[in-house]
């Protein structure tokens, strides 16, 4: 198995569907679990463009009125179970996390297969909720709706449940390798910034995650035996549920975006060619994102019956949630000031996602009031306001993640021009579609119908074009990726000058990560490599080399 | 049946033989209050002693038979994170489910008073 | 970074016993957490339904037999004391008595379970099961109920005369009972499983002092089912 032969790598060193899908590497099964997202983003968002076609004008277009509701259900549970939970976490931390920490795989490599295992099983489960009747509750799984309708409720809530272990599994591997397996020299404060941002993710992941499996758990029961914890007409109470679910569903927001910031901290410093601003900030900032993210649930019941006296306090506690986000911000803007900006596909998503975790963000604020909560609950202003989030921030880093740690997947470099055209496109199809539900939902549209009223149906249309585009650009994106690998120009090690371990393994790295132990040093001290042409990539420079006149002036040479 | 800690060479730390079967005792005699008392009336304390005697049981099979008190420091912090989470989740359910049941009491009677409606 | 990379005991990830052995603790510490977390739900439940209902719980739990309650929590406690001793026992490389004593965890497992099936069963014969079983005489309407449970439970002529609203909590008092109990008999019979799994390994020779993380992960796991009834008895048995 060892081999200093350059040739060999993760990818060639073992053959076959089965040498993949019963590996222990962490590169692979973060592959396995990207195509994975790949694919179920392909369906999830399929879901949704019919969804926008349908809301193109009033009436019946395309779907009838259940229909649409199954429709939204599977769009929703499919991009979140299936697609942004598992995404930078789990495709991304997998791949990248081990190799940053110079380790030679995570710290419990069979738990880790068997995460991926389980997220395949979870993934069984709800097709077949698809198939076997469908799934018109909202992903939500509100009771008492969710133990009275028909639809596929239990194989639906197995499946997500199933996912949610493989989610906690995922979580304890990375906590007990960050904590256990760091190398000699790299302390906290020297851990790269998604390092960070994986823990806090992590730590979230193994707090909240299991009570959304009760919650389930609690759900099967009472759909099965009629227990009434949760049945109003036996004496339960309903909204005790909504209490369970967002125990888990609002730190889980925390899931989503929290690896997404990591990511922008490492590209913004990358391509910025500078030293990270404020990097203690940046890394207490997700620590306390985690933390606040389990005292703010209350603030999606508002309107469920939640006493007035608690929902003040949470009201309260939501507006904190603020401070460390706008600090990551206020961080990567000043990282950006003065740097070398190099504008790849990736950097244009990290740009992308400054903007629209900006309104994501900001009009949280109007919903963690409770007064205007009250007015914008259930409307298309909440819609708006996550997909800015979820989407437009989360997703949209975890696309610019992708292009970022391609060559070093693959060993080979995208079509840079192509990459930035479909992924500019994909951000002004993405506020075509979304700003205007903004304006429907504080004029009054509510959210989860398939009928509108006549006035809004201009703004609807804009929003259906604009989802178009999307759809389109987000493919072409994927096309883009996928051509690379067969006629893509080779990619040097450190094809973006990054001073984190990865970049000083092989592109793509060897099966064992390292031939020799990496040194470790400051993560965004940026002296410590230069560019060389004929590599057309960044090599790293001697001490003596270090001189900032000597630098500057080889690079002109060459 | 030794007590003495030279002979395990690998790691981890090795009990002594009498605190096992001190705790283990320890733990009978707390069973047997816990019953005696649970018999009592109280005075509204019940709830407060079960808890204390459980929670005194509790850290002997934490601190002692799962070797907390000898293991990194940071394994028990684990565990305390735990309870401080279950703990900020109850306290928040409990007090808005108690706070609401005035508003949910009319609908509970009006439901009531018309039996078989379901 | 040490030179024993060959050792067969340890994983190629890591450098050394010490830093494996750590991990292993450690992850088990967390997986420990997400146990808490998950119990922690039902816990909430009893808690809102408790401190709302107070006086229909220390009513309902007069049907739970403390007797049976107590017993099995000495049962789980020696299963608890075996099992640290079979970890003691383990590091001091007493393989046969790891074996005897991973054993009698086992029978007092299996002893927990026979004495909860008794518990059930007795429950399900009297009809004192949640609102919505069929077999449930805890119901708002009393005509629901029914006939040939009415006719032979025992509690049948005490509970009719109850008010309706105070019958249907009785019924999500036992709803809790059941969630909870059962959940940790689920964890009872996983325990099971991970001490036989343990015995044959043990019987197998894959244990020494160096190695020997296998029985004091499955052990602490057991503690933590162990602690979890810890509270459940009092919780369920003792209302007084």
């Amino acid at each position: 198995m060892t081999t200093t032969d350059p040739s060999v790598n993760y990818l060639n060193h073992e053959k076959g569907l089965r040498s993949w899908l019963m590996t222990l590497d962490h590169k692979r099964l973060g592959l396995m679990y990207m195509w994975s997202t790949f694919v179920a983003m392909l369906l999830g968002g399929s879901f949704a463009l019919a969804l926008r076609l349908e809301l193109f004008a009033p009436g019946q277009q395309i779907m009838s009125k259940d229909f649409y509701n199954h429709m939204f259900t599977l769009h929703g549970a499919v991009m979140i179970f299936l697609v942004i939970i598992p995404s930078i976490p789990a495709a991304l931390g997998n791949f990248v996390l081990p190799i940053m920490l110079g380790a030679k795989d995570v710290a419990f490599p069979k738990l880790n297969r068997f995460s991926y295992h389980l997220y395949l099983t979870g993934a069984v489960f709800l097709i077949a909720a698809i198939l076997t009747g469908g799934l018109d509750t909202g992903w939500t799984f509100y009771t008492p709706y969710s133990t009275s309708t028909d639809t596929s409720v239990i194989i639906a809530v197995m499946g997500a449940f199933i996912l949610g272990f493989s989610s906690i599994f995922t979580g304890l591997n990375f906590i007990a390798t960050i904590h256990k397996m760091r190398p000699p020299g790299m302390t906290w404060f020297r851990m790269p910034l998604l390092l960070w941002a994986l823990y806090a993710t992590s730590v979230i992941q193994i707090l909240a995650t299991p009570v959304l499996g009760i919650a389930l758990l609690m759900l099967i029961v009472e759909r099965v035996l009629g227990v009434g914890i949760l049945d109003p007409a036996l004496g339960g109470d309903p909204v005790l549920f909504q209490h369970l679910f967002w125990f888990y569903s609002h730190p889980a927001v925390y899931v989503m975006i929290l690896p997404a910031m990591g990511v922008l901290s490492e590209m913004f410093a990358v391509y910025s060619r500078k030293q990270i601003f404020g990097y203690r900030y940046i890394a207490y900032s997700s620590i306390s994102i985690a933390i606040v993210s389990f005292i703010v649930w209350g603030h999606h019941l508002y309107v469920s019956g939640q006493s007035t006296m608690v929902s003040v306090i949470f009201s309260a506690i939501t507006f904190t949630v603020a401070i460390p986000s706008a600090i990551k911000v206020f961080n990567w803007i000043a990282t950006m000031y003065k740097g070398s900006i190099n504008l790849t596909t990736g950097m244009i998503s990290a740009l992308a996602v400054i903007w629209l975790f900006g309104i994501g963000g900001l009009t949280g604020l109007w919903m963690a009031n409770l007064s205007t909560d009250m007015h914008l609950h259930d409307t298309y202003f909440v819609v708006s306001h996550f997909h800015f989030v979820m989407v437009g921030s989360a997703l949209f880093s975890y696309l610019g993640a992708v292009h970022h740690w391609w060559p070093k997947m693959f060993g080979v470099m995208y079509d840079e021009g192509k990459g930035r055209l479909w992924t500019i496109m994909t951000f002004i199809g993405f506020n075509i579609t979304f700003l205007p539900q903004f304006l429907l939902g504080t004029r009054g549209m509510p959210r989860r119908y398939f009928d509108y009223a006549p006035q809004f149906e201009f703004l609807n249309k804009v929003s259906t074009i604009g989802s178009m585009i999307v759809g389109l650009s987000i493919v072409m994106v994927f096309w883009n990726l996928l051509r690379s690998l067969k006629n893509g120009k080779k990619a040097p090690a450190n094809p973006w000058g990054g001073v984190t371990l990865e970049w000083q393994c092989a592109s793509p790295p060897s099966p064992h990560n390292f031939e020799d132990a990496p040194t470790v040093g400051d993560p965004y001290d940026m002296s410590q490599n230069r560019f060389v042409s004929d590599e057309e990539g960044y090599v790293p420079v001697t001490p003596s080399e270090n001189d900032p006149y000597v630098y500057q002036v080889k690079v002109e040479e060459a | 049946m030794s007590n003495t800690h030279d002979e395990h060479s690998g790691p981890g730390h090795v009990l002594p033989m009498k605190m096992l079967v001190g705790t283990f005792v320890a733990l009978l005699a707390l069973t047997v209050l816990t019953v005696i008392t649970g018999k009592m009336s109280l005075y509204g304390f019940d709830l407060s002693i079960a808890m204390l005697i459980a929670t005194v049981k509790a850290t002997l099979v934490a601190m002692i038979f799962m070797h907390l008190k000898w293991d990194r420091p940071f394994n028990g912090y684990i565990f305390l994170v735990a309870v401080l989470f279950v703990g900020m989740f109850l306290a928040y359910v409990v007090a808005d489910t108690k706070e609401y049941q005035p508003d949910i009491k009319g609908w509970t009677d009006q439901q009531i008073s018309k039996p078989a409606s379901e | 970074m040490s030179s024993d990379h060959h050792d067969p005991l340890l994983a190629h990830h890591f450098d050394d016993m010490e830093q494996q052995f750590d991990t292993n603790k450690f992850g088990m510490w967390v997986f420990l957490l997400t146990e808490i977390l998950f119990f922690s739900g039902l816990f909430v439940a009893y808690a809102v339904y408790r401190s709302n209902h107070s006086d229909v719980f220390e009513y309902a739990s007069q049907y739970l037999n403390t007797n049976l309650g107590a017993l099995n929590t000495i049962v789980l406690l020696l299963s608890s004391f075996t099992a640290a001793w079979a970890v003691r026992a383990a590091q001091l490389g007493q393989n046969g008595l790891v074996t005897k004593l991973l054993g009698v965890t086992v029978l007092c497992a299996f002893g927990f379970m026979a004495i909860k099936a008794e518990e059930y069963s007795h429950k399900y014969h009297e009809g004192l099961l949640w609102g919505g079983a069929e077999h449930s005489i805890f119901k708002v309407d009393t005509n629901t109920v029914d006939p040939a449970v009415a006719e032979h439970s025992e509690y049948w002529s005490e509970v009719k005369e109850l008010p309706p609203e105070f019958r249907r909590q009785i019924g999500i008092f036992f709803g809790i009972y059941f969630c909870l109990t059962g959940l940790h008999g689920i964890h009872v019979i996983i325990g099971i499983i991970v001490i036989l799994w343990l015995m044959r390994r043990n019987v197998r020779g894959d244990f020494s002092p160096q190695k020997y993380d296998a029985i004091d992960l499955g052990a602490l796991y057991w503690h933590l089912v162990d602690l979890i009834w810890i509270y459940l008895f009092p919780l369920l048995y003792l209302i007084s």
